[in-house]
């Protein structure tokens, strides 16, 4: 299958999302460029990578929704292409308006760099099929606008339509307030939108590929990814 | 530019005239100001004046640190350049890959204004790593603060912590790790050392040389603005006084976002093979660049100030040649490229305009509205070339011989009623000893997918360049220990540095130092200075760790108290195989712990005697540097033979408070029973040359044997297991409580940071 990474002038995880996608089996992954227009034709899926898209000394994200890349991200969206957005990816797709809710500032008000859990919220996604329903995975966080917000409606909605995906949880699996890392509504670590192909979340999967980096946990979300397209080819 | 007539002077004419009054205001001395006279033939413009007093500035000059500087080892090795040639050291990985690092201060600017100083620290050092084509992999720091209850320190933590991460984070470098100390010396003068490390082909490194008459002179990244004038020479070479609040506007700004765009547009123009030669814009800015590109090239410049672009348009020659506006390039292209340069330069959005041109009289003329307004041999400026040179006075520090009247036996008597229990939970909770996460996790660590995620006494990145290989990074210097002896202080500083490199299992292979000091005209600064250099080389010349660059800080000192001298050393170690990475905690239960090296009871410098009397007191630790290098071969063979399980070097707080550390950090327990009398100079004395390490029960009879073979003495101390530390008439603690001591004395100092904004 083939991924393409959105490289915005200030991301800066884009080299590890493509590293970590290389070392599944099945991935091709390659660069886009926010400047473009036009998407490759035979592309299954777009990563927009962590990083500070346009420095996002405004607001993470604000400025990016308006690059020329996004609307061909929007559209193969609509189309129903799988999109993941991590950490400012995840930004980005709000501000775009692609997922519901915001990410504001830490409730700390500090940035945040830590090894946290999150609880696979819901399997049942061509994102995270590779995991176990309710398995608590070790995934890094880094951030400084990552808490979760919406209106409590779009809240209720979003746990009515199982579009939590991930939950910050303790090790027990508990949601509890010193395994929030942020302040983020719900505990909500990631999200998906209602028709199911756009994905966002505050962890770095890419971070967590590999066992000598402190944990390979991330790497599900990739091989879900394969999966998914192994599924639908058939 | 190349119809511009030869300048004869006559131009000069309608320029400002300098003068000696104006030279003794731009921080030079008369003395330098008629060398200045004699090197010109004539009377400098005020301008030309300008770029004087800033090259010839201590921070740009070296002036009074370079003849000492010169007795360090500064090639061999695996070092592919000698100290000081180019913008940073570069470290021969093998496979055809070099790693260029540096340690670099920005203190006075971190003291003036914490964030911005700080941020453009971490900015400056990035550049010096890129500018040699190498992409930055780690970022490490060394900070120094005062009194941690005083209101204004925690104003400078905050601001200094912000900055680096504010900086780091965006531009995507990972910051792997550091230390902080805290002592009532920094109170006025905190230290922010920012060391950065990057990784590049070694047939690709670019230097800071321009060459090639004809060459165009390009400047790329930001405009240039009014900020930063003279933060070399009056902010950054003088010492604080009441005034210094007013030199805010001497600091930089940053914006770590253009730093990002000018990283990947400098990688690309290198890789696309049109550049000759790249220097990144820092103190001094466009003299300073100028001026070194064209002296190390033997060439000369003649730059049109009109085409730089401005953030203010009614910029005088003399600030746009001062400015210390950040993420700047000055790049020699090679002639007819110049297309090729702007089209990768528009691709990442980063301005870049030709400047000037390369010519052949090694003579820098800079013009402005038509008008030459400086014509400067390049050579005359720079350091090796025109700078002055000075040897300064010394004589013994005074305040020795009183510290020196300490006397262990009637201290341990003192405070023979405090229990050795409750002072081990005590010196964990002491902010130079406690958990520093509340300051890390503000810093990205993991960005780049490299950092080895284990508690070890270095920093590790592991090499996706190099498989299988990794570096292990570490900055580090007790300054109390320098303090009490400058020469054995210093010599410590790069046997700790060294030592905790061993102990995650690297071969420590180079050192980058960044040497801050009070005033070098106080003979008794000087003297420290110079014992520590001394110290340090003789050091580095034992473990084989020359030295490839760094900086000097002096006038570290405020109107009440120069800071402790105060050598920061950044330990580059090579670990040559993944699996000798050894951690510094107790991992495991039933492996047999140990305390190798050469032990002692001696309390001199010791976190215990400032806790309890308020002062350093005694000398330096024991140290004794052929035990060390003995201690450190024998480590790293016994983990290259994969027999230790965990290693961490005894320090601050000494055994105790080092067997404590592994339990918390590994969260498995241990039982000790000591060798020797469980007191005050055995639990907590900080000799040098011992480490805590921990062996497999069956790997113990060989490990033994291997340290007798080494002639390294050890002790058996106990077994790891369960989930309480207790050592034998000291005391039992269950880890929690540890844990919570240890990881909770900062975020209670630093949670309600005070409000002042930045």
């Amino acid at each position: 299958m083939n991924v393409g990474i959105v490289i915005f002038p200030g991301s800066n995880c884009d080299r590890d999302a493509y590293y970590a996608a290389r070392l599944v089996a099945g991935i091709t992954p390659q660069f886009l460029w926010h400047k473009d227009t036009e998407l490759p034709a035979d592309l299954d899926c777009i990563i927009l990578p962590g990083g500070f898209s346009y420095g996002d000394y405004l607001r993470s994200g604000a400025i990016a929704r308006f690059s020329p890349i996004m609307r061909a991200v929007r559209s193969f969206a609509d189309e129903g292409g799988l999109v993941l957005g991590i950490c400012n990816g995840f930004q980005i797709l709000t501000e775009a308006g692609l997922l519901p809710g915001a990410l504001l500032r830490n409730a700390h008000q500090r940035f945040v760099c830590r090894n946290v859990t999150v609880r696979v919220e819901n399997n049942a996604t061509p994102f995270t099929s590779a995991y176990g329903q309710g398995q608590v995975l070790r995934i890094p966080i880094a951030h400084g606008e990552g808490r979760y917000y919406a209106d409590p409606e779009t809240i209720a909605r979003l746990e009515a339509n199982r579009q939590v995906v991930f939950r910050y949880v303790d090790a027990d699996s508990n949601p509890t307030a010193e395994s929030n890392p942020n302040g983020s509504l719900a505990n909500i670590a990631g999200i998906i939108n209602e028709r199911g192909n756009v994905l966002g979340m505050m962890p770095h999967p890419e971070r967590a590929c590999q066992a000598l980096l402190g944990s390979d946990d991330g790497l599900g979300v990739f091989t879900s990814l394969v999966h998914y397209f192994a599924h639908v080819s058939v | 530019m190349n119809s511009h007539p030869e300048t004869t002077g006559i131009e000069l004419e309608t320029e400002i005239p300098g003068s000696e009054s104006l030279a003794l205001e731009l921080g030079l001395t008369a003395e330098e100001y008629a060398r200045i006279l004699e090197l010109l033939g004539r009377v400098p413009t005020y301008t030309e004046l300008g770029m004087f007093s800033v090259m010839w500035s201590e921070h740009c000059s070296y002036k009074n640190s370079l003849l000492l500087l010169k007795t360090l080892p500064r090639s061999g090795g695996r070092l592919l350049v000698e100290a000081g040639k180019e913008n940073a050291g570069l470290v021969d990985l093998g496979e055809g890959w070099a790693v260029a690092f540096k340690i670099e201060s920005h203190n006075h600017p971190s003291a003036v204004e914490p964030y911005q100083g700080a941020a453009t620290g971490v900015g400056g050092i990035l550049r010096d790593i890129f500018t040699m084509g190498a992409r930055p992999i780690a970022a490490l720091n060394s900070l120094r603060f005062g009194d941690p209850s005083d209101r204004r320190t925690r104003y400078l933590v905050n601001g200094v912590v912000r900055g680096i991460g504010d900086y780091g984070n965006s531009f995507g470098v990972p910051t792997v790790g550091g230390e902080v100390y805290f002592d009532a010396c920094y109170s006025d003068n905190p230290l922010v050392n920012a060391m950065a490390v990057g990784i590049v082909r070694a047939d690709r490194v670019v230097s800071a040389t321009a060459v090639g008459v004809g060459n165009p002179v390009m400047l790329m990244g930001s405009s240039t603005g009014r900020d930063g004038i003279h933060g070399a020479s009056l902010l950054a070479s003088r010492q604080f006084d009441a005034s210094s609040a007013d030199m805010r506007p001497t600091v930089q700004v940053g914006d770590p976002f253009a730093e990002k765009l000018l990283l990947e547009a400098a990688l690309e123009l290198i890789e696309s093979g049109c550049v000759v030669g790249m220097q990144d814009m820092g103190a001094a800015g466009i003299t300073c660049s100028t001026s070194e590109m064209s002296a190390k090239g033997g060439v000369g410049m003649d730059i049109d100030l009109d085409r730089v672009p401005l953030r203010e348009e009614d910029m005088s020659a003399y600030e746009i040649l001062l400015s210390e506006s950040q993420e700047r390039m000055l790049v020699v292209i090679e002639r007819g490229k110049e297309q090729l340069a702007e089209r990768i330069c528009q691709k990442w959005d980063v301005p870049i305009v030709q400047i000037g041109v390369v010519t052949s009289d090694g003579m820098l003329r800079f013009w402005r509205h038509g008008q030459c307004v400086a014509c400067v041999p390049a050579d005359a400026l720079v350091v090796g070339g025109g700078a002055p040179v000075y040897e300064r006075q010394w004589k013994e520090a005074t305040y020795l011989a009183y510290k020196r009247q300490f006397d262990q036996a009637a201290f341990e008597q003192q405070y023979a009623g405090r229990a050795a229990a409750t002072l081990l939970l005590e010196l964990l909770a002491r902010p130079t000893i406690a958990s520093k996460r509340w300051i890390y996790e503000q810093y990205d660590r993991h960005v780049g997918t490299n950092t080895i995620e284990r508690s070890c006494d270095a920093a590790i990145v592991r090499l996706k360049e190099v498989p299988g290989k990794a570096l292990a990074l570490s900055t580090d210097c007790n300054s109390r220990y320098v303090y009490l002896d400058p020469f054995v202080g210093a010599m410590i500083a790069v046997a700790e540095a060294a030592r905790n490199c061993v102990c995650a299992g690297a071969q420590p292979v180079a050192i980058t130092n960044c040497l801050n000091f009070g005033d070098p005209y106080d003979p008794e600064v000087y003297w420290q200075f110079r014992q520590a250099v001394l110290g340090m080389g003789q050091m580095c010349r034992l473990l084989d760790t020359p030295v490839t660059g760094g900086n000097v800080s002096f006038y570290n000192q405020s109107q009440r108290n120069a800071i402790y001298p105060t050598p920061t050393i950044g330990m580059l170690g090579i670990i040559e195989s993944l699996e000798h990475i050894t951690p510094s905690g107790f991992e495991r239960s039933g492996d047999v712990v140990y305390l190798i090296g050469w032990h002692s009871d001696r309390l001199d410098g010791s976190e215990l005697v400032v806790m309890l009397a308020g002062e350093p007191l005694g000398t330096a630790p024991p140290f004794d540097a052929e035990h060390e290098v003995q201690l450190q071969r024998a480590l790293l063979q016994a983990i290259r033979k994969r027999l230790v399980r965990s290693a961490h070097d005894t320090a601050e707080g000494g055994l105790a408070v080092g067997l404590a550390e592994a339990a918390i950090v590994g969260s498995v327990g241990a039982t000790i029973e000591l060798p020797f009398p469980a007191t005050l100079g055995h639990l907590f004395g900080e000799a040098q040359s011992r480490v805590i390490v921990t062996v497999a029960p069956d790997d113990a009879e060989q490990f033994e044997r291997e340290m007798a073979c080494a002639g390294v003495p050890w002790h058996r101390l106990g077994t790891t297991g369960g989930d309480r530390l207790a050592i034998e008439h000291v005391g039992h603690w269950s880890l929690g409580e540890l844990r919570m001591v240890w990881e909770t004395a900062l975020p209670r100092l630093f949670d309600t940071a005070s409000a002042v904004p930045h």
